[in-house]
């Protein structure tokens, strides 16, 4: 039927007069074409012999070529070696062992190789020290293979011989000797044996060598609280899988505290095992990922921080000290006093406050309660750094008193507060060399620029913790005219022994006693039993040394108090006046701190590091400064969701101490103690870098005087920031079936029934357990092996070392920050990070539940809509989430083309050449795990990472496809891995034993939260994990059967 | 891909050529070879008083116990030994005596401070002959008898000599194929001219006979092709067979596409399965090793070509004749490849370090997302090679021999029965699993084999 309405665009088309209409209508183009550009040029179209028909010919043509050629498949060429190896066997992967200490971190690894490629990192389990390899160290294998590294050494930016680098370093050093002007070494701590006796010989030989160690993110004042009390500068060791309390002021150690590693005892101490598990409160001002794991978090500024530890101490001591405190931080702080003193020995106090009084009130607390978890006796050796001899360096380097400035893993110009100053001394150096395997901020300051080899191409020794040594061995040979430090030192010395004899020899003779070298090389570790150690130390340790490990057992303060060195020691009694006397000094209180995925910013090229986002923001491919919601609100600044899913931030400008640092972009941060800032290290860096990787903003230049705490001054700043953010959605809206929490006192009586509750669903009018409900037929999965994952949600704490993990093992292509923040992100394992709108997730819950009616108080309406802000101190959950891999699978029943299918043992497959990109399963997965190809990600220049040359496409798994644009892909639960363990046992002729099957993610997590198994093995470690009254499956009522599940949270939340 | 053309027509015409040459050439250098048997022979007159042996027996003693390290006319691990007898006798002045010691007891020989013993020691390397205390003086006098014997080598370098010449002679006898098939039209040819006369003889009887043609009906009919043009029904069956036909076609070329099966490229090195795996039975693991526990077969490195052709620095003359002849190759030429590949100085017997890793053109390439395993098929289910890479033995030129389809993998996964026997790890899984499915014996597919993530990951 016809019909008269009329359909308008805007109303000035109701009136027929309106000249604009007419104008509109009559002009198709709102813009002009323009025609002219490409046919005006008359001359250009008539002189051109190409016509139209003859473009169309040559489209045909070329065309018609390229699906003739299509067909044909092209010629691979074959090259064995000329004389194979003993060792390798193409398609057989070799490990070994060896060491990464870059200055930052220091872990025993085992490395993968391939065809001789490092290709992977895995923990190194016969390590007692440091053999959990985190999130950096994971994608440490990739800044091998990157393509911005120093390819030989370098004078004043062009290319040279290393013998021309030696003849002048020689004859510079030759002359200096024993002049007055110093040869001065800036470098990382090595804590390296090896190293340290190769600096004595320099010494030794030149007489007037100053050697610095020089820490971009300094530990100083734990450094040099240890040393005044313990004689030694070096960190105390905390194991917290033996404390039943952990008390936290600031101190980050789940993250780099005191150069990190403590996760896995403390995730040991955090499940609940015979009902107990330990208690944990953190106060401190940015929302932390040991904050974030807290049974109870105090969001304080770092000011307050220092006042609630000297209240602590007085509590504790039964005395009373000055300080304002909020009311209910006062009361928090009486009942973890009361506690403690019930924990006696059982609890540990940590701080991370930049500050000597801090550190040096808390060794005095662990001493007089006799932590158990405190370990002073075999302190760590990975942090040396001295702030003040760095900046009497400086001085004299300004002064003229430096003769010769050789530099080694630092990059000063960029992590000095005071670069300036630096450049200025430098200038007045008479030769300045840097080793360094990137062109960097430094390196355009100094005369020759010695290319470096990677940790993974060099020899070394380290001793993490006192008695406990790892080695460091190259997995490849150098790929470039790289020279390691160390081998340069002994060239210098006029050497001609090899840095791996010098090591051997020192090991022999200081280390090893009789241990056979070998067997040290093949285990990478090697520890000495504490008797010999004290035995072996006695020789070169102050006295108090002994002392204070007899004090260790007697747990009496006044013995070590009576035995130390007075004129040393900080008085306890001055330290405790000067916490409680801190000022702030008026403005933000801003907290500098390394991000998981950043460090000090040694690997800011890495790829897979930049798009790793944060735990706690999941922000990638940027640093911010946090602000808390009260203030942001008070300064303008604000975060907003824009249509095209990307979150978008204000600016602000930070100025300490007369610096300013522009342009930081603003995250709001539910947690953030008011009054407080943070802001990461690591970001920033321009030079050398690739233009993708030039992302965030230097914190260094306010690292004022190497405090991490800084009085600041903030005020907005014009613009809008666009972030990649990877999680808009911050809280969990009272679906407590996600993430299944409850109380250890509930844990502990009640049935888990109550605590662990299955969804119930309506079944012909009944309420019955959603398990009981299905539309499909089971299998039979109970023959053969059946793969199953569990996911201890107490074990967990979100460091991520999985996520990088998984990214190497399964060539996941990097994206870059546009198409991440587009939401299209390629990690096959995400970590999702909740925040509880309420104060406590089981608020939130009751909230939820006593909803009624749409508006009102308790109308649902705007209860939802209050549901979405997360409180201003709000519980955290971290939930790894990767391809649950359902039994009942409802990706699989949508696919067109059966490209993905199940399997016997549990494994959802994805058949990539099948797969046609319809997009439909991603559609239909409730727990959005699968991941598109919108581009080619390999040998594409728009994506110009590692997976577009060479030397990036040589970290690549070979046994796990790159895959294309316009499919699919997800988790495999790495049946790459399963397969070969499988295919292993079979050659062997033997069954499976449980321990063998393992994922990427599982043997990256060194917290033992992720454990893989066989659940038809009765035997194993996941079937028995799979019995246990805290399991669950992720949206249970769904249906889907997973073969991954969870563990409830439980939270120890007992208050006094 | 590069389809290669039978050789056997060029070798066959390249033989031929060798053959025809030789036959000229025989009766020239038959006088050659009188010659240069002249001077041998009175070599070994001189030697006669005493060398009594035999050499036929002695050529089977020398190939058992010295040909690992000696040969005739050169040198290798050691000394060249044609003719070692008459040679130590003029210029060292050592008598049979001295060699019968040295042979059972070198290294008592040279312990014993023998001045040339200990020179031959020092200049090759230190290694000492192997002592050959089982050997009789008989035994000795044989081998002698046959490094005394004229060497054949002059017939090889004749041939090889003659090499420059074939190609010349090939265009040649190319010619004589030609005219097979030029007879074959001829006959065609006259053939047809024949039928054609019948015909007319035929015809000029029938007028003859006064048979009248029924020409003029003929001319009166629709034209066959508008006839058909008319009939609609023709036309459409015709266009709907045209169709299906050229759908038959196009679905048979397409289906072929990335199916290399025959694929058999040139090689930089032409390596004989047929003489290594088939003459000489050499286990095709011995190469292949890593084909046990990997997942590639490997192309065998360098090195090990080297185990056995440090010392086969030539094939015997037949093989050679056989190369030349049925293949177009000279082995020898190909064996020389190797060093320069390897770096081997065959003069000096050592290694220069200069090598060209060889670049093989791959013959069997799965797609990247096809992950296959060799162990799983070699070891654990104890699979021949030939199952898949068909008669090795028998290529002399490596070639694809399956097709390396899906289906052709999936097809063997459901007919092959999982081999369980001694392997622990069947053991239970084999057991339960049989019993579900009520069989005695599991296929690959039961197992498993056929799930898409087994084989694409």
């Amino acid at each position: 039927m016809a019909s008269n309405k009329k359909y308008w665009k805007n109303e000035a088309e109701l009136n027929p007069n309106d000249s604009i209409v007419e104008t509109l209508r009559q002009n198709e183009f709102v813009e002009d074409i323009p025609v002219d550009d490409f046919l005006g040029d008359k001359e250009g179209l008539s002189s051109s012999s190409t016509n139209r028909r003859d473009f169309l010919k040559y489209v045909g043509f070329s065309t018609a070529a390229a699906a003739m050629a299509a067909c044909e498949g092209p010629v691979h060429k074959s090259i064995p070696y000329v004389v194979q190896p003993e060792n390798i066997i193409p398609g057989v992967a070799n490990f070994y062992a060896t060491t990464i200490a870059n200055g930052f971190d220091f872990a025993s690894i085992l490395i993968k190789t391939r065809e001789g490629r490092p290709i992977k990192v895995e923990n190194n389990k016969d390590a007692k020290v440091g053999g959990g390899a985190n999130a950096r160290v994971q994608a440490s294998v990739l800044s091998l293979y990157d393509s911005t590294r120093l390819q030989g050494p370098l004078a004043n930016g062009e290319p040279v011989e290393w013998n021309a680098v030696d003849a002048a370093v020689k004859s510079k050093m030759g002359s200096l000797s024993n002049s007055p002007q110093q040869i001065a070494l800036l470098t990382q701590t090595y804590a390296s044996p090896s190293t340290k006796r190769l600096i004595g010989e320099l010494k030794a030989a030149y007489g007037n060598v100053n050697h610095v160690v020089y820490d971009a993110i300094s530990e100083d004042a734990a450094l040099t609280a240890f040393e005044s009390k313990y004689g030694e500068r070096a960190l105390a060791d905390y194991d917290f899988e033996k404390a039943d309390l952990i008390v936290s002021f600031g101190a980050d150690f789940l993250g780099d505290w005191q150069g990190g590693g403590y996760d896995s005892g403390y995730a040991k101490g955090r499940v609940p095992k015979n009902g107990k598990m330990s208690r944990h409160v953190q106060f401190e001002a940015n929302m932390s990922l040991s904050g974030a794991n807290a049974d109870k978090r105090v969001p304080l500024t770092p000011m307050q921080q220092r006042i609630a530890l000297a209240k602590l101490y007085a509590k504790l001591n039964g005395t009373s000290v000055g300080g304002e405190l909020p009311e209910n931080v006062q009361m928090t702080i009486d009942n973890v006093a009361a506690q403690i003193r019930r924990s006696g020995e059982d609890a540990v106090v940590v701080t991370g406050l930049d500050d000597v009084n801090a550190q040096a009130v808390v060794l005095a607390i662990n001493e007089m309660l006799g932590s158990k978890a405190f370990d002073p006796a075999a302190p760590k050796y990975v942090r040396q750094g001295n702030t003040q001899s760095v900046q009497r360096l400086i001085s004299d380097m300004k002064s003229g008193k430096v003769g010769a400035l050789i530099m080694d893993g630092v990059n000063p110009m960029y992590t000095l507060p005071n670069a300036a100053d630096f450049k200025e001394g430098i200038e007045n150096v008479g030769l300045s060399l840097i080793f360094s395997t990137n062109w960097n901020e430094t390196t355009e300051v100094t005369q020759y620029t010695a290319a470096a080899n990677h940790y993974l191409e060099s020899w070394g020794d380290v001793e993490i913790k006192k008695g406990h040594y790892s080695l460091m061995q190259p997995t490849i040979r150098e790929l470039f005219d790289t020279r390691q430090f160390q081998t340069s030192l002994l060239k210098w010395l006029g050497s001609d022994q090899t840095y791996y004899d010098y090591i051997k020899e020192t090991w022999n003779t200081a280390i090893l006693s009789g241990s056979d070298w070998n067997k040290a090389l093949h285990d990478g570790v090697f520890s000495v039993s504490s008797a010999s150690v004290s035995l072996s130390e006695n020789s070169d340790s102050d006295p108090q040394n002994m002392a204070s490990e007899d004090t260790d057992k007697e747990g009496a303060e006044t013995s070590s108090e009576g035995a130390m060195d007075e004129t040393r020691a900080i008085p306890i009694a001055t330290a405790i006046n000067s916490l409680t006397n801190a000022t702030s000094g008026g403005g933000m209180e801003l907290t500098l701190y390394p991000k998981i995925g950043m460090g000090a910013g040694q690997q800011a090229n890495n790829p897979w590091l930049q798009e790793f986002p944060d735990p706690i923001t999941r922000v990638s491919w940027d640093n911010y400064l946090t602000v808390s919601k009260a203030d942001a609100e008070r300064l303008g600044l604000i975060n907003e969701h824009v249509a095209n899913g990307g979150l978008d931030g204000s600016y602000a400008n930070v100025t300490v101490n007369g610096i300013t640092v522009n342009n930081i972009p603003v995250i709001i941060q539910p947690g953030q103690a008011i009054g407080s800032i943070g802001l990461s290290f690591g970001y920033g860096k321009k030079v050398g870098m690739k233009s993708e990787m030039q992302t965030g903003v230097n914190a260094y230049p306010l690292y004022h005087d190497f405090k991490a705490t800084q009085s600041a001054t903030i005020e907005k700043a014009s613009g809008t920031h666009e972030f990649a953010c990877i999680q808009l959605h911050k809280t969990l809206m009272g679906r407590g079936d996600i993430i299944k929490e409850t109380t250890l006192e509930i844990f502990n009586t009640k049935d888990h029934a109550e605590w662990n509750h299955v969804p119930q669903v309506s079944l012909n009018h009944q309420e019955v357990p959603a398990t009981s409900v299905d539309l499909w037929e089971s299998f039979d999965r109970s023959v053969g092996h059946h793969f199953n994952m569990s996911i201890d949600l107490n074990a967990c704490t979100g460091c991520g070392a999985c996520v990088v993990a998984c990214h190497a093992e399964n060539n996941v292509p990097v994206v870059g920050k546009q198409e991440v923040r587009r939401s299209r992100d390629m990690h096959w394992l995400r970590i999702d990070r909740y925040y509880s709108s309420e104060d406590t997730f089981e608020e939130d819950n009751i909230k939820k539940e006593e909803f009624d009616g749409l508006s009102g108080d308790k109308g649902s309406l705007g209860g939802f809509g209050e549901l979405e802000d997360p409180a201003a101190n709000p519980q955290v959950a971290f939930q790894p989430v990767m391809c649950q891999h359902c039994n009942h699978a409802p990706c699989e029943t949508v696919c067109p083309v059966a490209a993905t299918s199940h399997s016997r043992q549990g494994q959802n497959h994805m058949a990539y050449n099948r797969c046609v990109g319809t997009r439909y399963c991603a559609n239909n997965c409730p727990y959005k795990v699968r991941r598109f190809n919108w581009f080619l990600y390999n040998n594409n220049d728009e994506f110009d990472y590692h997976m577009n040359n060479d030397l990036g496409k040589m970290v690549l798994n070979p046994d796990v496809n790159v895959r294309s644009r316009g499919v699919i892909e997800k988790c495999s639960m790495c049946i790459q891995k399963t397969q070969k363990t499988i295919l292993d046992a079979k050659r062997e002729g033997r069954p499976v034993e449980d321990g063998e099957f393992q994922t990427a993610c599982s043997s990256a997590c060194s917290n033992g939260a992720i454990v893989f198994g066989d659940v038809n093995d009765e035997e194993s470690k996941v079937s028995e994990l799979a019995e246990s009254n805290r399991m669950y499956h992720l949206l249970e009522h769904v249906g889907t059967k997973p073969n991954v599940f969870y563990h409830v949270k439980v939270r120890n939340t007992q208050e006094a | 891909m590069k389809k290669v053309p039978y050789r056997h027509p060029i070798s066959k015409i390249l033989g031929i050529t060798v053959l025809f040459f030789l036959l000229f050439s025989a009766s020239i250098y038959a006088q050659e070879d009188a010659a240069s048997e002249q001077p041998a022979a009175e070599a070994g007159s001189d030697t006669a008083a005493e060398s009594d042996g035999d050499p036929v027996a002695g050529k089977a003693l020398f190939n058992q116990n010295c040909a690992a390290c000696h040969a005739l006319n050169r040198k290798m691990t050691g000394p060249a030994l044609a003719n070692v007898e008459s040679r130590l006798q003029e210029e060292e002045g050592l008598d049979r005596d001295w060699l019968y010691g040295w042979i059972k007891n070198s290294p008592g020989t040279i312990a014993s401070g023998d001045a040339y013993a200990n020179k031959i020691y020092n200049e090759y390397n230190q290694a000492a002959m192997t002592a050959f205390p089982t050997l009789s003086n008989a035994d000795i006098d044989n081998i002698l008898a046959y490094t005394a014997a004229p060497p054949p080598a002059p017939v090889a370098a004749a041939t090889s000599a003659t090499g420059g010449a074939q190609t010349g002679g090939g265009d040649a006898s190319g010619i004589s194929n030609e005219i097979i098939l030029g007879a074959l039209a001829v006959v065609f040819a006259l053939l047809v001219m024949m039928l054609f006369l019948v015909n007319k003889t035929l015809r000029r009887i029938a007028e003859a006979n006064g048979v009248v043609y029924e020409k003029e009906l003929a001319e009166k009919r629709t034209p066959i092709w508008k006839a058909f043009a008319q009939n609609q029904f023709l036309v459409l069956v015709t266009v709907i067979f045209l169709l299906l036909g050229s759908a038959y076609f196009a679905y048979g070329w397409m289906m072929q596409v990335g199916v290399d099966q025959g694929y058999e490229p040139i090689q930089p090195i032409h390596y004989s399965h047929r003489i290594h795996a088939g003459d000489n039975k050499i286990e095709c693991k011995y190469c292949h090793s890593s084909a046990r526990v990997s997942k590639h077969s490997g192309i065998p490195s360098l090195n090990v070509c080297m185990n056995c052709h440090k010392s086969i620095y030539q094939v015997a003359d037949e093989t050679l004749q056989e190369g030349k002849q049925e293949y177009g190759v000279d082995y020898n030429n190909e064996i020389k490849k190797l060093y320069t590949a390897v770096g081997w100085d065959v003069e000096n017997q050592r290694y220069t370090g200069e090598s060209k890793p060889v670049e093989w053109v791959r013959i069997h390439n799965l797609p990247d997302f096809a992950y296959f395993n060799h162990s799983q098929h070699v070891s654990v289910a104890g699979i021949q090679c030939q199952q898949c890479h068909g008669p090795v033995e028998e290529m002399e030129v490596m070639y694809q021999y399956s097709p390396l389809t899906m289906g052709w993998c999936i097809n063997c996964h459901r007919e092959t029965n999982i081999k369980i026997e001694g392997n622990e790890y069947y053991e239970k899984i084999h057991a339960e699993l049989s019993k579900k499915y009520g069989v005695d014996q599991l296929t690959a597919a039961q197992m498993g084999g056929l799930e898409c993530g087994k084989c694409h990951y």
